[in-house]
């Protein structure tokens, strides 16, 4: 049962990671903007060949 | 200048208004203006043709004033403005109102391939903010900013940037805060659970390790979550005063305290568990509590209507210069369309000055050489020059505004908690003492101590610290979906206690914007049709709005058509001359108070005029009948009382103040205030600023809410203004949810002193009676407040 002590060890240890990584996004302002990056991540990289193709992408 | 009519429905490809006329097209796409088509005009030839692919019509309205940028180019205006500078970029940070869809987002995203020596461009949508990287050896500011603007996003540049200084950094401490006592909360759960179901007679010696693992994670709680709970309530009271901190703060500090001597002397198993839990608990309230709108502001002072610089003339030389630097005597030259920063005497032009932005009322007033004019009009016309009179701080309305009476005033305004939490804390320690000495003359020193911080921790108002929060956060979203956008929840529990409104009659009760059209004299159907399809080609405002309002279908060809800026448009039909606008364009006779009038003039005969009325808001008879049974009504307006018959059948007549000024006002609204009254007042233009201040509650009224609107408690869109009596009894019934909220939380102490004070209580009571309490009171408020809501048809079922 001595095994007890370690796995506790570890448990605290790996949610102290955690906890550590939640701050950082924290101090580095990740949180400041949570809407813009949702929209952002739906825009094409490339431009589409026939630029006169009717439009599918409705974002909103 | 000639061209046919268009007779169908066809709607702008850049901003999706109506469009009028065929003048404007490019691709097969046609636009309602040059200033839209030329925007269209820059991204087609860029390859950003994609902002039109992500959504239909994504543009604005283009209405461009000639700006005079020059200022951008002084280095000691320019360094106010900029974030950051190094030797090759510039980081410059500007509030954008027109972003509003992902189009907006891309574009604005993709400066870079509009111009190579931007490097960076990122976009918050909720604050509308583009920050913008750029190489200032090979773009200028001004450069940038004219990039903008030709694109159709003009960033707003003041010098008092309240969006940008938001408190996000605040509420990111707190939630750090909450992180750790959410950490420490399951952990020390994790550990405390073994002992909820009892260890068995092996696990005994687990026991020990624990309770000082459950410890140590309740000590950064302690020192770290709970750190402001403590401060605050050691600033209270050496102001002598007892805020709702104060209970919280000695019930923390009790908790850890009896947990430590327990699990030092190895008594017990200690209360880290209901100490992180409460932590947690109200520190979330607290953050619900914080939750602001990011894109309003509600701080403005004059320095956010105000021009960053304007001209100045200096030995005959034009020199832009930072208005807070304009000294009296010095001359400056206001352009069309610029803003008048302070009292000044009026030394050359021809000045017409839109005080809209003061009064509300838009009819230009003209001045004559020599003649004051004070500060925050807006020259209309050809370019004047003035010479300053009074420094700007010292205007007459920046006077107002920072006036030292209102300085003085504090607002004498306690929240509810605040004002139960004195009676609350005698109380407790009241009980927490005489239960301490009734154990201590039973010889019981143990029971004594044990009574004493039991009824401490359990009596610890943490459901009570909940209750405003959550009630107050959920009324202040149904708020704002219907439009009403109110500074934070304290100010809710104000406008609950509101008992006279004062309103301001221009701009307020009237509405500038659906403007209400009417015809006097006599036409023809045809010559109603002829002058439907003279107006169509014409993008003024006013004949838009003409044809809007003669909804006929039936065009005539018309020949000759021809447009003279700022006086009117003439064409013919069936060989008649039509002439539409101004009285001098037309050879009308003019009376004295002929306000927005549009004559007609067929083959030189005047036939009659169009004139446009500011109408009242919709329902605006019904408001005003709502509120009369309830609440003092007041109309205090700064025009003249051409609508006095009107207004007497809905104001009592006594309540009725015409031609006031600013300061008039503010001393109104104190009058009524020395007379014990709870005054709200609702106005929307710089001249009601000093009221809106000085009341105890300011509504402003908006019918865009991005533009600037005076400092204020809250804003509220014009077409919701017909809403207020259900915003008033909401803000009451959310009220009554807090106070009965409270006496559920009190009856859960109860049955927890019932136990605490015999010395009784064990650590899984506290444990289970916490939480429980906590969340009983969350449902509580979040649901009792949405029927409320629905029950004031604030919100659909």
């Amino acid at each position: 049962m001595e095994m007890i002590y370690f796995l506790i060890g570890c448990s605290v240890f790996i949610a102290l990671v955690f906890l550590g990584a939640f701050i950082w996004a924290n101090k580095t302002g990740q949180h400041d903007d949570t809407h813009t990056p949702a929209i952002r991540i739906l825009f094409d990289d490339e431009e589409p060949k026939s630029s006169d193709e009717e439009s599918c992408t409705t974002v909103k | 200048m000639q061209n046919k009519a268009i007779s169908e429905k066809i709607y702008c490809f850049h901003c999706g208004d109506p469009v009028y006329s065929d003048l404007f097209q490019e691709d097969n796409h046609e636009f309602c203006c040059l200033g839209c088509q030329s925007v269209y005009t820059i991204l087609s030839t860029n390859n950003l043709k994609n902002y039109y692919k992500y959504n239909d019509h994504p543009g604005k309205a283009q209405d461009k004033k000639a700006e005079h940028l020059e200022y951008l180019n002084e280095p000691k205006i320019a360094q106010k403005l900029i974030d950051f500078q190094d030797n090759e970029y510039t980081h410059i940070t500007v509030y954008i109102p027109a972003i509003h869809c992902s189009s907006c987002i891309w574009l604005l995203e993709n400066l870079y391939k509009l111009n190579a020596s931007i490097v960076q461009s990122r976009i918050d949508f909720t604050k509308k903010q583009a920050a913008i990287k750029f190489k200032h050896s090979e773009i200028s500011l001004k450069e940038l900013i004219e990039l903008l603007i030709a694109i159709g996003y003009e960033p707003i540049i003041t010098l008092q940037d309240v969006v940008k200084k938001q408190k996000t950094v605040n509420q990111n401490s707190l939630v750090r805060k909450i992180a750790v006592a959410g950490f420490c909360f399951g952990n020390v759960m994790l550990f405390s659970l073994p002992e909820y179901f009892g260890f068995g007679a092996i696990d005994k010696e687990y026991a020990t390790l624990f309770n000082w693992l459950n410890l140590s994670f309740a000590l950064p709680v302690l020192l770290y979550s709970a750190k402001d709970y403590f401060i605050s309530a050691y600033n209270s009271l050496k102001l002598k005063q007892v805020n709702l901190d104060v209970p919280l703060a000695l019930g923390i500090f009790i908790l850890f305290l009896r947990s430590a001597v327990e699990i030092i002397a190895k008594s017990g198993p200690g209360f880290s568990d209901t100490l992180c839990g409460l932590v947690f608990f109200i520190l979330i309230g607290k953050w619900i509590q914080n939750r602001t709108f990011y894109h309003l502001s509600f701080e403005r002072d004059y320095r956010s209507y105000f021009p960053v610089a304007v001209t100045s003339i200096q030995n005959k030389k034009e020199q832009p210069k930072a208005i807070a630097d304009l000294e009296v005597g010095e001359r400056i030259l206001i352009r069309n369309n610029e803003i008048i920063p302070a009292d000044a005497i009026l030394l050359k032009g021809k000045a017409a000055i839109d005080f809209s932005f003061v009064t509300g009322e838009s009819n230009p007033v003209k001045k004559t050489l020599g003649e004051i004019i004070y500060a925050g009009g807006r020259q209309l016309g050809e370019a004047i020059e003035l010479e300053i009179v009074k420094s700007v701080s010292q205007s007459y309305l920046t006077n107002l505004w920072n006036n030292e009476n209102y300085k003085q005033y504090k607002r004498k305004f306690q929240t509810f908690s605040n004002s139960i939490s004195k009676y609350f804390t005698i109380v407790l320690l009241a009980i927490a003492t005489s239960a301490a000495i009734f154990w201590l003359f039973n010889s019981n020193t143990d029971k004594a101590w044990a009574a004493f911080t039991a009824v401490l921790i359990i009596a610890c108002p943490c459901a009570l610290a909940l209750s405003s929060p959550f009630t107050l956060s959920a009324a202040l979203s149904i708020f704002d979906k219907n439009r009403f956008f109110i500074k934070n929840t304290g100010a809710i529990e104000q406008l609950a206690k509101i008992d006279s409104l004062v309103f301001d009659k221009t701009g307020t009760i009237t509405s500038p914007k659906s403007q209400h059209i009417q015809f006097k004299g006599d036409l023809k159907e045809s010559e109603l049709q002829a002058i439907a399809s003279i107006c169509r080609n014409s993008s003024h405002p006013l004949s838009i709005q003409i044809v809007n309002w003669l909804k006929l279908d039936t065009l005539k060809s018309i020949q000759n058509y021809q447009e003279i800026p700022g006086k009117g448009i003439q064409a013919n039909v069936n060989g008649n001359s039509i002439k539409i606008g101004s009285a001098n364009f037309t050879k009308a006779k003019t009376e004295a108070d002929a306000g927005s009038r549009v004559y007609v003039a067929i083959d030189n005969e005047i036939k009659g005029y169009f004139s446009i009325l500011q109408p009242w808001r919709k329902d605006l008879s019904t408001l005003i009948s709502d509120l009369k049974t309830t609440y003092d009504l007041h109309l205090i307006s700064g025009d003249q009382d051409k609508d006095r018959e009107v207004l007497q059948e809905v104001f009592p007549t006594s309540n009725m103040r015409f031609n006031q000024l600013p300061q008039e006002k503010l001393n109104y609204i104190q009058n009524l205030q020395s007379s014990n009254k709870i005054v709200c007042m609702i106005g929307d233009g710089l001249n009601d600023a000093g009221a809106l201040k000085q009341a105890n509650f300011g509504i402003a009224i908006s019918d865009d809410i991005n533009s600037f609107s005076p400092g204020c408690d809250a804003i509220l869109e014009g077409s919701s203004l017909n809403k207020l009596p259900q915003f008033l009894t909401f803000a009451q019934d959310a009220m009554k949810v807090i106070y009965f909220s409270f006496i559920i939380s009190l009856s859960y102490n109860v049955i927890g002193l019932f136990f605490a004070i015999q010395g009784t209580m064990s650590p899984l009571f506290a444990a289970i009676l916490m939480p429980l309490s906590t969340i009983t009171i969350i449902s509580f408020t979040s649901i009792t407040t949405h029927i409320y809501a629905r029950k004031n048809k604030l919100k659909s079922s």
